[in-house]
């Protein structure tokens, strides 16, 4: 298996099976978000007892960690590897080749991903399961309570929407190009995919947004 | 209609290899617009001569768009501004009076710049030469409508086979990747019942020799496919995708 | 007069292949991997040989001039293949495709030559559809077939309007495979420049690396020269820019004899001429004319008035236009051999009814066409074609008629050879366009590429075996031998002197004035007295490279004039020679018409008893006179006819 490592195919294909497996991941984390905007009570249920410090939870946020981890260092591999192959010298024109910003960008908006998350899971998965974890003074219990406290400050949820913006260009082209990298494409599956694509992403990103924005002005915790 | 225009060129000016390159500036006055755009350059060259000046050195040959011998960086795009075409079959009424065009060579890791504006693609070759083939030998071989081919798989295995190995694709990318001009040939002779014999190792050889060589990692920006002057449909990346993978998977 | 032996084995025409083959020699595999052979060239017939002799066991070199064999010029070819295959039904045969080769050739090819060439046509198609040619196809799988000018029958193969680009990619995936089995050792970016002689026999060449403009010296106990035509002594043909005579023509200087020379084919759909600085002209497939009619205005007045701009061919009425080829040969009709289509279009121009600015110029036209079987099949059918003269023209051929013009395409010239492929050199081999060939005086559409992959995949590989089989005890040659030192000094001589010129024109101004001597008196029509001041204008042409020719840069270096250079020296000689030859053949045939030998209708007249031969032509030493020999073509299966595409 070490064609996985060695070639250019095999990175790629570590590269789109993680980022598809994150993908997953996404749509969980964002399901999980509504549940805030109808019940804190449910979602606390959900934080505290069915994921919280249980094994199963402890298990599957080193496999998320994991996923996160090789698509980064993946990330860099790749283009790294790129930039050196694109010669010592540049061209003096810019490109004008018409191709979707997004695609040509996607390591700059992993970059950005990447530094929202680390203020992210300070200010959320630190202060919960973190803490729980290492038995650290202040774990917050009260997670949905958490969430309505960071999100009530406006620059938090300016930066979390820029970065959900963000997040779903990079899903955008990150979608179909993961498909397309394992080998799941033709010329007639292409337009279904990158029409997926920007269905998921933007369920993805819509939901994200809508909660963060909700919560910020006061509208979760509906049925309660 | 067309019409004479005056223009700038500058142009990418290197000895060879080792050297440092720099742009040079050249005018010229009243090229018709019905010129070609490397008649536009033998006019340039022509001037140069009589000013006792050293021409510029670009690749070209057929002169008609298939020989994928011309490989101009115009403006920004490889083959230039027009679209599904090559440089050769470029005309210079895409260009207005007073225009500057800006003219480089092919520029990633796996061309070096062997002259001015000409690069040296004897990577495509290796990476043909490690797989792109059917291993027959001459003669002794079935009748040619021994095996039928639907009509549809032939089709397209014609629209890869279309490449014309300029290096377009690899000019055009961001990530100095050859994975359309690979995965051309693969689909080609994977679409094929002549190629599928031999198909996974095909595969695994061309996209090793192609790693080796430098080249970089696909990420489905899908330039190569806009520049390719003969339409060449990522599509074919996929299916070089599925093929290497399938590949690997029964080792 | 020295002997000429074309070695045409006796026997029945249908079995002198087979009985060469049965009773030739060979070299047994232990032996083979001692002997080398240098194979010029990597078009169809280079690239096809030198994989094949590879694969056979062979130590090949092989030389390419551009930086990868799948640029050859053969990859231009558009149209099609021809192959006896007779898949469609409609009364095909080798002796059919031998025939039909023959009569288009206006009987001045050898007939066992053209009858191998058809005989082993079929298996070209197996081997290429084997190597994965994506040919064109029917719904039920099977290969589709269209029609060619010079034939009834629907015998060519074809992959869209690229034929010649999926062959050619065939052939040199077989190359690239015979060199990752290190059978085939390939220089690319060199160019040979000359032959190297060793006790009469051809032992090496010398090449100029392109790159770094060095010389190198090779040796090989055989020496295979395809290096295509030299139709670019015209400056403006459908050549590539690369494509030179070179090659042939340092071989002929040293003593291999030259066959037809002025034989040239003026291919009649092309793009016409649109100013001073275009380069060189582009073809339009053959296989148009399928579906095209070609037809000029009727009436002087609107000719006239196309040509000033004020009329548009769309508003021409029906009756008004004259279909000139439908008119002239009811049978064939549009479909035509090319030299006889080319001299319509000539005549008609000639005659005032041209439809260029220019004056220069037919309709090619395809609404009648797109009426009948609609635009989507037109588009399957031509519409890389129409793509491609959308964007040099500038108009759209769906909507308005092309303009065309004839333009010179192949040269059916080049060295001589007999049966074997063999010239008068012992050891040096001659393939492809690059020998005098078998189209005699014309050569039919879809026949080049036939030709091209017969000789590498197929005739060659045996041939050479026989003169190889006397080799196996003759060691591999040093290139530091005497022979090789002086060759090369010649050659370096010769560069240093043009380097040495420093004069005042560019290559590209003298080759443009070449250029125009030979189209204008050695081209489509030629005369006696014509010819005679050709002649006497060449030599102009000569001395004033000689004298004037500018060439920048250094010679060890990447120096592009000086490669132009070098090949416009001999494209001026080959164009003395072609003039000489032109004079000498007093008659009509093929592509070489002579005005004072014509029907009454205008068509070729040929006179059988006396030029029933292929001119030989031997070189005798810088300023002095070439000898002719003539090889004479005994018909012995074919009877001789005025050719007639009228009934």
């Amino acid at each position: 298996m070490s064609w996985l490592i060695k070639s250019s195919i095999g990175r790629k294909v570590i590269q789109s099976i993680s980022g598809l497996f994150l993908i997953l991941f996404l749509l969980f984390h964002m399901s999980m978000n509504v549940v805030l905007i109808f019940s804190h009570e449910t979602y606390d249920f959900l934080a505290n007892e069915i994921l919280g410090a249980n094994w199963w939870a402890i298990v599957g946020t080193l496999i998320i960690g994991l996923g996160v981890g090789v698509h980064i260092i993946y990330a860099i591999i790749l283009t790294l590897q790129n930039w050196k192959a694109r010669g010592r010298d540049r061209y003096a024109s810019k490109s004008k080749t018409p191709v979707a910003w997004s695609s040509k960008n996607m390591f700059v908006l992993g970059v950005f991903i990447a530094l929202f998350l680390i203020v992210h899971m300070y200010q959320m998965w630190y202060q919960m399961q973190f803490k729980d974890l290492f038995g650290m003074e202040g774990v917050r219990h009260d997670g949905a309570q958490l969430v309505v406290d960071v999100l009530s400050q406006t620059w938090v949820l300016i930066a979390y929407v820029v970065a959900f913006i963000a997040l779903w260009f990079h899903l955008n082209h990150g979608f179909w190009s993961a498909l397309h990298s394992v080998g799941w494409n033709n010329d007639i599956w292409m337009k279904r995919l990158k029409r997926l694509g920007y269905f998921v992403s933007t369920l993805i990103v819509l939901g994200f947004i809508v909660v963060a924005i909700a919560v910020h002005f006061g509208y979760s915790n509906l049925l309660a | 209609m067309d019409k004479d225009i005056n223009i700038k060129v500058k142009v990418w000016r290197q000895n060879g290899p080792k050297e440092k390159g720099r742009f040079e500036t050249y005018e010229l006055k009243n090229i018709s617009q019905g010129s070609s755009f490397l008649e536009m350059l033998d006019i340039l060259n022509e001037q140069l001569v009589n000013d006792g000046k050293i021409p510029v050195a670009f690749d070209h040959d057929c002169r008609e768009g298939i020989c994928g011998m011309c490989s101009l960086y115009i403006n920004g795009h490889p083959h230039g501004p027009d679209g599904e075409i090559t440089t050769c079959q470029l005309h210079m009424r895409s260009f207005d009076e007073g225009d500057t065009i800006t003219i480089e060579p092919w520029r990633s890791a796996g061309f070096p710049i062997i002259k001015d504006l000409v690069v040296d693609r004897t990577a495509f070759e290796k990476i043909m030469q490690a797989g792109g083939y059917v291993s027959v030998n001459t003669g002794g071989i079935p009748d040619a409508n021994a095996i039928p081919i639907p009509r549809d798989k032939a089709e397209l295995a014609m629209d890869a086979a279309a490449c014309i190995g300029c290096g377009a694709c690899v000019a055009a990318c961001k990530n100095g990747s050859a994975m359309l001009f690979v995965a051309a040939k693969v689909s080609q002779l994977a679409l094929l019942p002549q190629g599928k014999p031999e198909a996974a190792r095909r595969a695994k050889s061309m996209v090793a020799k192609m790693d080796e060589l430098g080249f970089g990692n696909c990420t489905n920006i899908g330039a190569c496919e806009v520049e390719c002057p003969k339409n060449i449909s990522i599509s074919n990346i996929a299916r070089l995708n599925r093929e290497f993978l399938k590949a690997k998977l029964k080792d | 007069m020295k002997k000429i032996d074309s070695k045409v084995p006796k026997g029945p025409l249908a079995e002198k292949w087979t009985n060469y083959k049965n009773s030739q020699k060979l070299v047994n595999p232990a032996n083979k991997r001692r002997l080398d052979v240098i194979v010029v060239g990597t078009g169809l017939a280079g690239a096809s040989a030198a994989a094949t002799l590879g694969e056979l066991g062979f130590n090949v070199l092989n030389f390419c001039i551009q930086d990868s064999p799948r640029r050859a010029h053969s990859i231009a070819a558009q149209g099609g293949i021809n192959a006896a295959k007779n898949y469609p039904n409609d009364g095909d045969s080798v002796y059919r495709l031998f025939y039909d080769t023959i009569k288009g050739g206006d009987y001045r090819a050898r007939e066992a030559n053209v009858y191998r060439l058809a005989e082993v046509s079929n298996s070209i198609i197996d081997q290429c559809v084997a190597q994965g040619v994506p040919f064109a196809r029917e719904y039920g799988g099977l290969l589709a077939n269209r029609s060619f000018g010079g034939s009834q029958v629907s015998r060519t193969f074809y992959a869209r309007g690229q034929t010649g680009q999926q062959l050619l990619l065939g052939a040199y995936s077989a190359l690239c495979r015979a060199i990752n089995r290190k059978q085939v050792k390939l220089y690319t970016r060199y160019e040979m420049l000359d032959l190297v002689m060793i006790d009469g026999r051809a032992r090496g060449i010398i090449a100029r690396n392109l790159v770094t403009g060095k010389l190198e010296r090779f040796a090989a106990h055989a020496v295979v020269i395809a290096t295509g035509g030299y139709g670019n002594a015209f400056f403006l043909s459908t050549n590539a820019m690369t494509s030179n005579g070179s090659a042939a023509w340092q071989c002929y200087k040293k003593g291999a004899w030259f066959g037809n020379p002025c034989m040239a084919q003026i291919h009649p759909t092309c793009i016409p001429v649109h100013g001073e600085f275009q380069s060189k002209l582009t073809l339009m497939s053959e296989s148009l004319r399928n579906d095209g009619r070609i037809w000029v205005p009727k009436k002087m007045e609107d000719a006239e008035a196309i040509r000033a701009g004020k009329l548009k061919p769309t508003q021409i009425k029906e009756e008004d236009r004259d279909y000139y080829l439908e008119r002239r040969y009811p049978a064939f009709g549009n479909l035509v051999p090319r030299d006889v289509a080319s001299r319509a279009a000539k005549e008609r121009c000639d005659a005032g009814y041209g439809v260029e600015p220019s004056g220069l110029g037919v309709y090619l036209d395809f609404s009648e066409a797109i009426e009948r079987l609609g635009k989507e099949v037109v588009e399957e059918r031509y519409g890389n074609l129409f793509q491609m003269y959308e964007k040099i023209v500038d108009h759209n051929p769906y909507e308005t008629p092309m303009m065309i013009y004839p333009a010179i395409h192949y040269t059916m010239g080049g060295l001589w050879v007999d049966y074997e492929l063999m010239t008068n050199i012992p050891g040096l081999f001659a393939i492809g366009e690059a020998n005098f060939s078998d189209h005699g005086a014309n050569r039919l559409g879809a026949s080049a590429l036939m030709q091209g992959l017969a000789d590498g995949y197929f005739i060659l590989p045996y041939t050479i075996q026989n003169y190889l089989a006397d080799q196996i005890s003759v060691k591999r040659f040093s290139t530091d031998l005497p022979e090789f030192e002086q060759a090369e000094k010649e050659l370096s001589d010769r560069v240093n002197r043009l380097m040495s010129i420093q004069g005042k024109h560019s290559v590209d101004s003298i080759h443009k004035k070449l250029g125009h001597v030979m189209w204008e008196l050695v081209g489509m029509t030629r005369d006696e007295k014509g010819l005679k001041e050709a002649i006497v204008k060449l030599k102009e042409v000569k001395e004033d490279f000689w004298t004037n020719v500018r060439i920048p840069g250094k010679r060890d270096d990447f120096n592009m004039e000086l490669e132009k250079a070098l090949r416009l020296a001999d494209f001026i000689e080959i164009g003395e020679l072609m003039a000489h030859d032109a004079l000498d053949r007093e008659e009509s045939c093929g592509g070489h018409f002579r005005i004072e030998h014509q029907t009454e209708e205008g068509d070729t007249l040929r006179h059988d008893d006396k030029f029933a031969y292929v001119s030989i032509w031997e070189y005798r030493g810088e300023d002095k006179a070439p000898v002719m020999y003539k090889e004479t073509l005994e018909y012995e299966f074919v009877v001789r006819e005025q050719r007639n595409y009228k009934s």
